[in-house]
């Protein structure tokens, strides 16, 4: 199937994938040719017939409304990613970049 | 652009519709057994589901379910006995998962509808009943928090309220006016506080609002929405509506176009704007989430949640129009909240046969103080119990009305029961016939010329005569009885 | 020792003929020296693991062992080990250390066993030869220029090479069985459903799940009975009575139904893979069993369907590597759009991006229906296919892998000629079902091969007796390769 630079820039955009024009370029045609391999199933006839998501026909199980979860704030803030040398926790919070509503 | 104040413009047609998120009054969250409690220090309860750790799984909470159903009987809605989870994908940090588990093509709740009382906003119009049609209900999942951080250029992640069960209540685009939106909002807050599935704390982001408003030609196809964001307040959302039906018209009069967009209010400007539009409209890629079963609800589970559900609003409503005889208004205010209609009855209990009586005070003297001091119902310093010992004085005749009033008032600041504020104060009011026809004698003697004038056509006079009986008996003599007398000997 | 059944072993530890403490002390000294080569390894703790097997010595001394108590096991890198740093091959989790334990690693805890280190493993597992790790590729052990097959290519390297005496793996698309049968070695995939995801981190989640990997079918049987189970944790997870897969081992074959997929030998399987596993079958037909031809003509669809599902959900688990709370971010960028795009593009390898990419793109608006609902619908009739073959026949089989392991870089530049390798257990995962992979023998370049076995729904403990009886009568997954200091 034929992709356009500008899908594979869409997509990458959607992704949150930072990519060179180069790599776009590349990304295009290897992905036209895993497309070619998909285009198969499309030819198929599925009138009628239920998707299937699971395996098994079972149902969700529900949970008691009740706690269970400790404050483990410390151990998890501790995997913070570091930025410029600093670990970006502050005050309990995760850091990124300022968002502009 | 111009902007039209107060503007009828009776060529236009609004149309609202509200999609409003509750959250779920869950212990805990809806994917995760993380506490949902307001107010914790940031990250203190963001589990490992919550911060979406490498390899964890969400298990739904039977008590968001619960809730849900209870709304969708609540509003006579169809409840899915199979719904699914979907997973709705954009990228944001309040957002860990980079995605929110939601409901897309298979909600757990389906058509209802809620019948509101609308009250006009503005002018002298009556309310009006009007049923608006609840299109779907469905669970999701709340975001965390964006705080600003104490740096600039850098924002803070709460992850607290992430997986906070919420359930998203869409309306059909069935309201024409900022009053009928407003109106269908607070019967909404008051009906999931009511069945108790959601606290309604707008300040604290329990119960959210968002709006579509489009305008059009009466009768023309629906023109474009844009719906506006985030709105936590009743008086908010009024002035939103108000300023964006405004831009609306004034831009398609100008020869503008409506471009659908979300938007936010400015409360300190009272203005609407849009977004900051993003280069691509976002492409959600809905599709069911792998993580988790279909959901099914059967005919039993629901049966065992209508049975706990209390008498709702409206059948109260009826039930007080019908059997106790009050009026709709009346009706409609002892009904806002569960706590007014508890407060009521158990007056009522007291006094069975004055139900109009209790009504009239409720909704006068208590509600007047009530609103004088920011209080709730449920904080009356006076309660049911006092006040129908104080109304049953009034339908023995013990107490005038004016000697009610200030029985109250002392109920209300100082406490006590009504008999012995009545005994303390000498409030008792005299109905003793001998003392009235006394007392009027005496005035019709002192007052000859007046008495001539009345009986000669100035019936206007009547008022001075009650006022001079009134003064006379220290306000003490029985209204009614006073003026069947006066009304007697003055005729001569 | 090294070529000990996990019976055998354990049946020393109990008798106290050896220790824990000696057999860790053992596998750790195997790798110090032969891991720098092999590379099956990532992340190894020895003062960890060696307190763990201080901790089984005193349960066995304390006569409170169980089956598998005092066992060093090597687990795949994709399972959070609390304390253990786990990369899932990426440099996204480069240094992540997992502040908690997937449920598989609570249930090899609680049994007693030792976590002897962190096996090498394809990216977010996505691959089929383990040639996209961050943490560079693993080798062959009967062959070091060959792939070990992914994405468990470090679990099976390390069963092979004796690095230790049993290794979990997972298997969304055949990465258990795969690379057990280019590494010569036994490996199974249960029923979904059967061992609990929890803490396993997801690639494809309606098709990931982790299986043992060992020498022995026997062996699989007992350390199957360890990781399955129901676990509220897992809203997948499958509440079944407890049952004990070495029960039927030894049951005889006799009136076994055999269904051979015609599809699955047809064009592109290598002659010499098809010698071999039609030698398998001949061995079968001695031990009793009946040969039934079958067909699964949606198989054919498998793998493209695979390809439009897979990266679907994938792009999606995926989104959680944000460079936010955990993992890698960028050293430099400039806005918040920029952090994640630099983030991603920087943490994940080219055949992650790939994937998220087709995923995205698959389920974007206007491509769901053709794509993803699809996809789905011939998923189902995928799964009816088995569905209606095992009415005809009680296991199916056939090749695992079209070949044998193919060399290092050989299918660098095509990601569609490696997709072409899972053509043969891809469908299962589809279905659901339960595959295994047992050695058959070997190639014309003196690489394994691997023969696959496919059983209906919950049958693995009928699976297992039929590799069991299999390898009473051959001595193929008795070998072991050259230069591996034994």
């Amino acid at each position: 199937m034929i992709l356009a630079n500008a899908d594979v820039r869409k997509v990458a955009r959607l992704a949150r994938l930072g990519m060179t024009e180069t790599e776009i370029e590349s990304a295009r045609e290897q992905l036209s040719g895993i497309f070619d391999l998909i285009a198969e199933m499309q030819a198929v006839d599925t009138n009628g017939i239920t998707p299937m998501s699971h395996a098994q026909d079972v149902t969700q199980r529900l949970r008691e409304d009740v706690v269970t979860e400790t404050d483990q704030r410390e151990l998890f803030q501790s995997l913070a990613p570091q930025h410029k040398g600093s670990p970006q926790v502050e005050a309990g919070l995760y850091l990124v970049p300022q968002v502009i509503e | 652009m111009p902007q039209k104040t107060n503007v009828r413009a009776p060529e236009w047609e609004i149309v609202i519709g509200l999609e409003v998120h509750t959250q779920l009054s869950t212990n805990t969250k809806i994917f995760s057994g993380a506490s949902t409690t307001y107010g914790s220090e940031p990250n203190t309860q963001a589990d490992a589901v919550s911060i979406a750790l490498p390899g964890v799984l969400p298990v739904l909470n039977k008590g968001a379910v619960e809730r849900a159903i209870k709304f969708g009987l609540a509003v006579g809605a169809h409840i899915a006995p199979r719904s699914v989870f979907a997973r709705k994908n954009y990228f944001y940090p309040d957002l860990p998962k980079g995605y929110q588990i939601s409901q897309f093509d298979l909600p757990v709740v389906g058509q209802g509808a809620l019948t509101i009382m609308v009250e006009p906003l503005s002018g002298n119009a009556k309310p009006y009943e009007k049923v608006v049609r609840i299109t779907r209900a469905h669970l999701e999942e709340d975001a965390g928090k964006s705080v600003h951080g104490e740096s600039r250029g850098v924002t803070g992640v709460d992850l607290n309220r992430a997986g906070t069960p919420l359930l998203e209540i869409v309306s059909e685009p069935d309201m024409r006016s900022a009053a009928e939106a407003v109106s269908y909002a607070k019967t909404l807050h008051s009906l999931v506080r009511w069945i108790g599935i959601c606290d309604g704390n707008m300040q604290e982001g329990s119960f959210r609002c968002d709006v579509n408003v489009s305008v059009r030609r009466p009768g023309g196809p629906l023109g474009t929405r844009r719906e506006i964001k985030n709105l936590n307040s009743f008086k908010f959302m009024q002035q939103a509506i108000d300023y964006e039906v405004q831009w609306q018209i004034g831009t398609i009069e100008d020869g503008g176009k409506i471009h659908q967009a979300t938007v936010l209010f400015d409360a300190d400007k009272g203005t609407t704007h849009a977004m900051r539009s993003k280069e691509e409209a976002q492409d959600y890629r809905y599709f069911p989430d792998p993580d988790l079963l279909p959901l099914e609800i059967s005919e039993e589970w629901k049966e065992r949640v209508r049975a706990t559900l209390p008498e709702l609003p409206e059948a109260k409503r009826n039930r007080y129009v019908k059997d106790l005889g009050l009026s709709p208004y009346d009706a409609g205010i002892l009904t806002a909240s569960r706590e007014a209609a508890n407060f009521f009855e158990a007056a009522l209990h007291e006094i069975p046969d004055s139900a109009k009586l209790c009504a009239n005070w409720l909704t006068g003297e208590v509600s007047a103080q009530l609103n004088r001091e920011s209080l709730e119902m449920q904080q009356s310093p006076v309660t049911p119990q006092q006040l129908a010992g104080m109304l049953k004085r009034i339908a023995d005749g013990t107490i005038s009305n004016a000697g009610a009033k200030e029985v109250f008032r002392i109920m209300w600041a100082e406490g006590g029961d009504a008999d012995s504020i009545i005994e303390a104060k000498g409030l008792k009011q005299v109905s003793d016939s001998g003392a009235i026809e006394a007392l009027v004698d005496e005035i019709i003697a002192a007052n000859a010329d007046k008495v001539a004038e009345y009986r000669g056509g100035k019936d206007k006079l009547f008022g001075f005569f009650v006022g001079l009986a009134m003064k006379a008996s220290k306000g003490k003599a029985n209204p009614a009885q006073l003026n069947d007398v006066l009304k007697k000997k003055l005729a001569g | 020792m090294l070529n000990s059944s996990l019976q055998q072993l354990g049946n020393a530890l109990r008798a106290g003929k050896i220790s824990s403490v000696e057999l860790t002390q053992l596998y750790l000294g195997r790798i110090a020296e032969l891991n720098p080569a092999l590379n099956a390894y990532i992340t190894l703790n020895p003062e960890t693991s060696l307190d763990q097997a201080r901790r089984a010595d005193a349960l066995l001394a304390d006569g409170k062992a169980q089956p598998l108590t005092g066992i060093p096991v090597a687990q795949k890198d994709i399972f959070c080990a609390k304390g253990w740093r786990t990369t899932c091959g990426s440099k996204m989790l480069e240094n992540f250390i997992a502040p908690y334990d997937a449920h598989v690693i609570s249930r090899f805890n609680d049994a007693g066993a030792v976590n002897l280190g962190k096996t090498n493993m394809d990216e977010f597992a996505m691959g089929s030869s383990n040639e996209t790790s961050h943490f560079g590729t693993v080798k062959n052990p009967w062959d070091r220029n060959a792939v070990p097959g992914g994405s468990s290519g470090g679990a099976a390297c390390a069963v092979a090479a004796r690095l230790c005496a049993a290794a979990t793996g997972t298997d969304t698309g055949g990465s258990i069985r795969q690379p057990a049968a280019l590494c010569g070695i036994s490996g199974i995939k249960p029923t979904y459903g059967t061992v609990s995801r929890y803490g396993m981190i997801a690639f494809a989640s309606s098709l990931d799940q982790a299986g043992p990997m060992a020498r022995s079918a026997e062996d699989l049987a007992l350390l199957l009975n360890v990781m399955t189970g129901f676990d509220e944790r897992d809203s997948t997870s499958l509440q079944r009575d407890k049952e004990d897969y070495a029960r039927d081992l030894d049951k005889p074959l006799a009136g076994l139904r055999i269904g051979l997929p015609g599809e699955f030998f047809a064009e592109g399987l290598a002659q010499d893979v098809a010698g071999c596993v039609n030698a398998a079958i001949d061995e079968y037909k001695k031990l009793g069993a009946t040969i039934v031809d079958i067909s699964l003509p949606n198989s054919r669809l498998a793998v493209p369907v695979y390809y439009v599902l897979a990266p679907a959900e994938a792009s999606s688990n995926l989104s959680r590597y944000d460079g936010v709370r955990y993992g890698y971010r960028a050293p430099e960028y400039g806005d918040l759009t920029e952090m994640y795009e630099n983030s991603r593009a920087q943490g994940f390898g080219a055949e992650v991006k790939r994937r998220i990419m087709i995923g995205t793109y698959v389920l974007s608006h206007g491509y769901y229906d053709a794509y993803y609902l699809q996809a789905q619908k011939i998923r189902r009739l995928i799964a009816q296919d088995f569905d209606d073959a095992f009415k005809l026949c009680d296991v199916i089989m056939g090749p695992t892998s079209p070949s044998t392991a193919f060399n290092l870089g050989e299918k660098g530049d095509d990601p569609v000629q490696m997709y072409l390798s899972d053509i043969y257990t891809i469908a299962v995962n589809l279905a659901g079902l339960p595959g295994m992979s047992i050695p058959a023998g070997f190639g014309s370049n003196g690489r394994p091969v691997g023969l696959q076995i496919i059983g209906n729904y919950f049958a693995e403990a009928q699976m297992l007796n039929v590799a069991h009886q299999y390898q009473l009568a051959t001595d193929h997954h008795d070998r072991a390769p050259q230069n591996i200091g034994l």
